[in-house]
């Protein structure tokens, strides 16, 4: 019994000493993840996430501090992506999929003041002062920089609409 | 671009005729195929069921009313396990599909007719509680629930799993009545001896621990009578062998199992009991009694075709029926218990997730490691 | 295929009951031309035709009305005189109900053709100009794929094919278009035949017939008897016969590798149909404005096969058909195993509408789904060797990758595994679902890459412009000291 007893207790304390020492001699300075993060971001800084640039929420990610999911432009795609480097589970169906979102001038009320161009992440506004602006379609990227620096409240977020080449079947519900 | 001379989604074309009548209800997506081909869970269940009900009550016949009562109280306790299970789950109630009702019914098969009520109880909760709905319920187990149940059963219980009877047929002098029969199941007197009985195998295993001569001990008078037509001691679904066949064979003409499977079974139990008993005639038991004894033909049939525990490709099920084979003549022959059916298809079912990954049917086009075809000019 | 290996073949597919009769029997009706016939510009595979006509223009039957844009496309022509008028979105025939941009045209009901270009003798044309007129007549595959037919013949020509495999089998259940145009068309596909082997230089054509429609294949045998290269062929009636890869393989042995084309194994596969349309382009000039649909189903009225025009609406060809008897649970175009549903009937008829379907309930025979008994019916039923119901247990679990991983991609959505499920499970959905799925990712991994280089650009350029800015301020800066000293030179000149 007591040889037992002094037995499995040295067993713990060594393996526990094993184990402390290791996690010193052996950790990681600075994250190597992140700079493969940043690289899978989408890099437009657009802020949605939260997070100061795509830089900030790679930081977060590879912490731990925020879920793969928090990358609205990223989607799914990217939150697969993401958790598959991490070799965490996600629940991909929780992630609230809005889909892809495009901005849109209301003509009647761009008033022309080019602020909204400013600000674009991808340079998807052209226009001229004084003339209506216009989101480019294949550049938006759908982050909304624009929609909160618009004097008139000319640009709203509208869904990408459906196409029949782009639909997809929804998933079965669960049996 | 002329104006639209619909406009948006889903609406009807300028001038026709809005949509009057037939169609389907808004938001619903069906999904092709538009027809099927009638096969459904509980017509499966239902067909097993009754190829099991001949052997079934044969058992009765012989065993009489003891057997009736174990029977019914190993399938309400499996019904009412699953009906629990599934109220704590919060989930919609499946004994529809009537799995939990075959479960009870293989395990009951398995039991000593004459066992006291609460082993078939507790091992109809066991088999479905421990052995199904913790890994989720229908189709998720690894492992046979009405096996797992009688391994635990007999582990746990191993006086009261091997008490056998010798056949008293409904009927005849000395039967128990109905309420005789309810006195036996649920009280659980201590049997008589001259009721009390080894089975073949339980006696031929005792017989060789003691370092005696198969041959001679067949021979003798002592041990319990081996008749095909099943009028001797054992499970319902050890003496039924021949309607248990029949049974088998009915469902590999209906479609509902391969033959691929029990096939492999039998031989796999056959070739090695064949060589064995050659060799050494003394230490080994033929391979007829192998056939007939124990639960080998409710095992390949009946309990290694069930669907969940059991490969999906015909090659993994030859693997798997010769390994369950082999591993019950093995444990027969040189193991601490006389009978191994159970004890091989558990330890088979532990493999099937490794068969079914390694033995995949080849895909068109693709080669057996998954890769196209190269073309013929290249 | 060696003997061994046809002895050990798997049993793919299912036998589901054909239900082609008492329609496969009746003559081919005639429809007469409704009021207005709505034109998809997209009824093909590849992108939508660009409209050359305007609204209120006056257009005959068979005129252009849109021409194909981009090598995979195909035009599309008036199926009946009349004039346009309107070009713009109607409901698609597809199950999500969403709108495709089509040519309306008000009929005058003259029924008029224009003027077609018909060669004295189409032999004589190089197998590239015939191709190029199959491709102006707007044809494309009838069996359902709807791949513009000229491209397909112009790589059999690069591709120097051996065997034209003819596509008469029609597996489906309940279709009997191409069975009726086979009994009733057989010189006319047969030289059609003949004009693709010119086409494609093919030496021989092999036609697969299923040996339930002994009548086609009667018919067929003796249309095709004065010409040795064709060969009519019967071919077991089992579901999914008449998918290429099954056919190819059932026909001439030869495997298509999963990731090559039928071409590449010397073979290319055309549906009698699309025979039929090569025959009326090249003969006749016509293009394909019309085509045999078949109604069945429970719940018509009418059950049979009907010369439509193209862009005729499924409500009005019902209407013309006797409408229904009873109320049809489920509206289903092409056929019960691959057929889509219908949301509603106000959809037009396209190229590739093999046929309409009135199921009734007991027919559609839909029921909750149930957990997976893994009993592996699935795996005995699909013709392609894949394991149904892992694939859909890792989608189910969001794990498209590991689906893919064991031969989504493979996957014909034919539906033998969803035909045969006790458990009724949406196999076919599932597979579906993750096809789109997995594209959909595909293509915002492709939006994120321009993304980035879309941002990148966007840094680079305000670094420019402030570079710039700050050089333009230097050289101002620059010229107005220059300025100043020469100011102050001439100031300091003056003064001395």
């Amino acid at each position: 019994m007591l040889a037992a007893v002094i037995s499995l207790s040295l067993l713990g304390a060594g393996l526990g000493l094993a184990l402390g020492f290791a996690s010193r001699q052996f950790a990681v300075e600075g994250n190597p993840l992140m700079d493969e993060l940043v690289a899978m971001m989408p890099g437009s800084n657009c802020g949605q996430c939260g997070f100061p640039g795509c830089t900030g929420a790679a930081a977060a990610i590879a912490e731990g501090t925020a879920p793969p999911t928090c990358c609205p432009p990223g989607g799914k795609a990217l939150a697969a992506a993401l958790a598959d480097r991490l070799g965490i589970a996600i629940d991909l169906s929780a992630l609230e999929d809005r889909g892809p979102q495009l901005a849109v001038v209301a003509e009647e009320v761009c008033i022309g003041c080019c602020r909204c161009i400013k600000v674009c992440p991808t340079d998807a506004i052209v226009g001229a002062a004084k003339q209506i602006h216009n989101v480019l379609r294949e550049a938006c990227t759908g982050c909304g920089s624009c929609v909160e620096r618009c004097p008139t409240e000319a640009l709203v977020m509208r869904p990408v609409p459906a196409t029949l080449q782009h639909w997809v079947w929804p998933k079965p519900a669960a049996a | 671009m002329s104006p639209p001379n619909g406009g948006g989604m889903g609406r009807t074309p300028e001038g026709a005729v809005p949509a009057e009548g037939p169609g389907v209800p808004a938001g619903a997506v069906l999904p092709s195929p538009h027809a099927h081909g009638g096969a459904s869970v509980s017509r499966t269940m239902g067909l097993v069921m009754a190829a099991l009900a001949p052997a079934t009550l044969f058992g009765f016949w012989m065993f009489g009313w003891p057997a009736v009562h174990l029977f019914m109280m190993t399938l309400a306790a499996c019904v009412l396990a699953e009906y629990g299970c599934q109220r704590l789950m919060g989930r919609r109630s499946s004994l529809g599909d009537g799995s939990a009702v075959l479960t009870g019914w293989l395990l009951a098969l398995s039991l000593p007719p004459w066992a006291p009520g609460w082993i078939g109880v507790l091992g109809g909760a066991i088999a479905i509680v421990v052995g199904k709905q913790v890994f989720g319920g229908l189709g998720q187990n690894p492992f046979n629930p009405a096996m797992v149940a009688r391994v635990v059963l007999l582990v746990s219980f191993p006086v009261a799993m091997t008490q056998w009877v010798v056949p008293v047929p409904m009927g005849s002098p000395g039967a128990p009545d109905f309420v005789h029969g309810l006195q036996i199941t649920l009280a659980a007197p201590p049997l008589p001896d001259a009721i009390a009985s080894a089975s073949l195998l339980g006696h031929a295993k005792t017989e060789l621990s003691r370092g005696a001569d198969l041959a001679q001990v067949l021979g003798a008078a002592a041990t319990p009578p081996h008749d095909w037509t099943g009028l001797r001691p054992g499970s319902l679904g050890e003496t039924g062998a021949l309607l248990l066949l029949a049974g088998g064979l009915f469902l590999v003409f209906a479609g509902v199992i391969g033959w691929h499977l029990p096939a492999a079974v039998l031989l796999g139990l056959a070739v090695p009991a064949l060589v064995g008993h050659a060799l050494a005639p003394a230490r080994f038991l033929p391979a007829d009694l192998h056939l007939v004894s124990g639960a080998t033909v409710l095992g390949a049939f009946f309990i290694a075709t069930d669907y969940v525990t059991s490969p999906n490709t015909t090659a993994g099920q030859w693997l798997f029926g010769l390994g369950i084979g082999v591993l019950t003549w093995i444990i027969r022959s040189f193991g601490g218990y006389p009978e191994g059916m159970a004890f091989a298809v558990l330890l088979m079912n532990a493999l099937v997730p490794a068969i079914d990954r390694w033995l995949r049917p080849r895909i068109l086009g693709r080669d057996r490691a998954g890769r196209p075809l190269a073309l013929p000019g290249d | 295929m060696g003997f061994l290996e046809r002895v050990f073949a798997r049993p793919w597919g299912v036998h589901p009951e054909d239900r082609k009769r008492p329609a496969a029997d009746v003559p081919a009706v005639p429809v007469a031309v409704p009021e207005k016939v709505y034109i998809p510009l997209a009824q093909h595979v590849g992108a939508p035709a660009r409209p050359v006509v305007l609204v209120g223009q006056k257009v005959l039957k068979g005129q252009c009305l849109a021409e194909a844009a981009g090598n995979i496309s195909a035009p599309v022509h008036a199926s009946t005189s009349g004039v346009v008028a309107a070009i713009g979105e109607i409901p698609a025939p597809h199950p999500s109900g969403l709108p495709v941009q089509a040519v309306t045209i008000a009929a005058d009901g003259e029924d008029r053709w224009c003027e077609g270009e018909v060669p004295a003798d189409p032999f004589a044309l190089a197998p590239q100009e015939a191709a190029r007129r199959v491709a102006a007549a707007g044809v494309v595959g009838m069996g359902g794929a709807t791949f513009p037919s000229a491209v397909k013949l112009a790589l059999g020509l690069r591709a120097k094919i051996d065997t034209l495999i003819v596509n008469g089998s029609e597996c489906e259940p309940y279709l009997s278009c191409d069975d009726r145009l086979m009994r009733d068309r057989a010189a006319e596909i047969v030289s059609g035949i003949r004009l693709i082997l010119h086409a494609t230089g093919a030496r021989e054509a092999r036609v697969g017939i299923e040996d339930n429609k002994p009548e086609a294949i009667a018919a067929m045998g003796e249309a095709a008897a004065r010409h040795g290269e064709i060969r009519v062929l019967p071919v077991p009636a089992r579901y999914p016969m008449g998918s290429d890869r099954q056919l190819i393989v059932e026909l001439t042995g030869r495997e298509v590798p999963s990731d090559a084309r039928a071409a590449d194994v010397g073979v290319l596969v055309h549906n009698v149909g699309t025979a039929f349309a090569v025959h009326e382009a090249l003969r006749l000039g016509r293009p394909l404005v019309e085509r045999l649909v078949t109604l069945n189903g429970g719940a018509a009225a009418r059950p049979g096969n009907y010369r439509v025009p193209v862009g005729m609406l499924a409500a009005d060809l019902f209407a013309a058909a006797g409408g229904f008897a009873g109320t049809p649970a489920r509206l289903v175009m092409g056929g019960p195993m691959m057929g889509t549903v219908l949301p509603h009937l106000q959809v037009p008829v396209v190229k590739g509408t093999s046929g309409f379907l009135a199921l009734t309930a007991a027919e559609a025979a839909a029921r909750e789904p149930a957990p997976c008994i893994r009993c592996g019916s699935c795996i005995r039923a699909c013709p392609m060797g894949l394991l149904p119901l892992e694939m859909s247990a890792r989608i189910r679990a969001e794990d498209l990758s590991g689906a893919d991983g064991l031969g989504l991609r493979d996957c014909i959505a034919c539906g033998c595994c969803a035909y045969v499920c006790p458990s009724r499970s949406p196999l076919v959905q599932y597979f579906h679902y993750a096809k789109g799925e997995m594209s959909a990712r595909q293509r915002s991994t492709l939006r994120q890459e321009s993304t980035r280089k879309l941002a990148a650009a966007r840094v680079e350029r305000v670094e420019r412009e402030a570079r710039e800015k700050a050089e333009a301020a230097a050289r101002r800066k620059a010229e107005r000291d220059a300025a100043k000293a020469r100011a102050a030179a001439a100031t300091a000149g003056e003064a001395a």
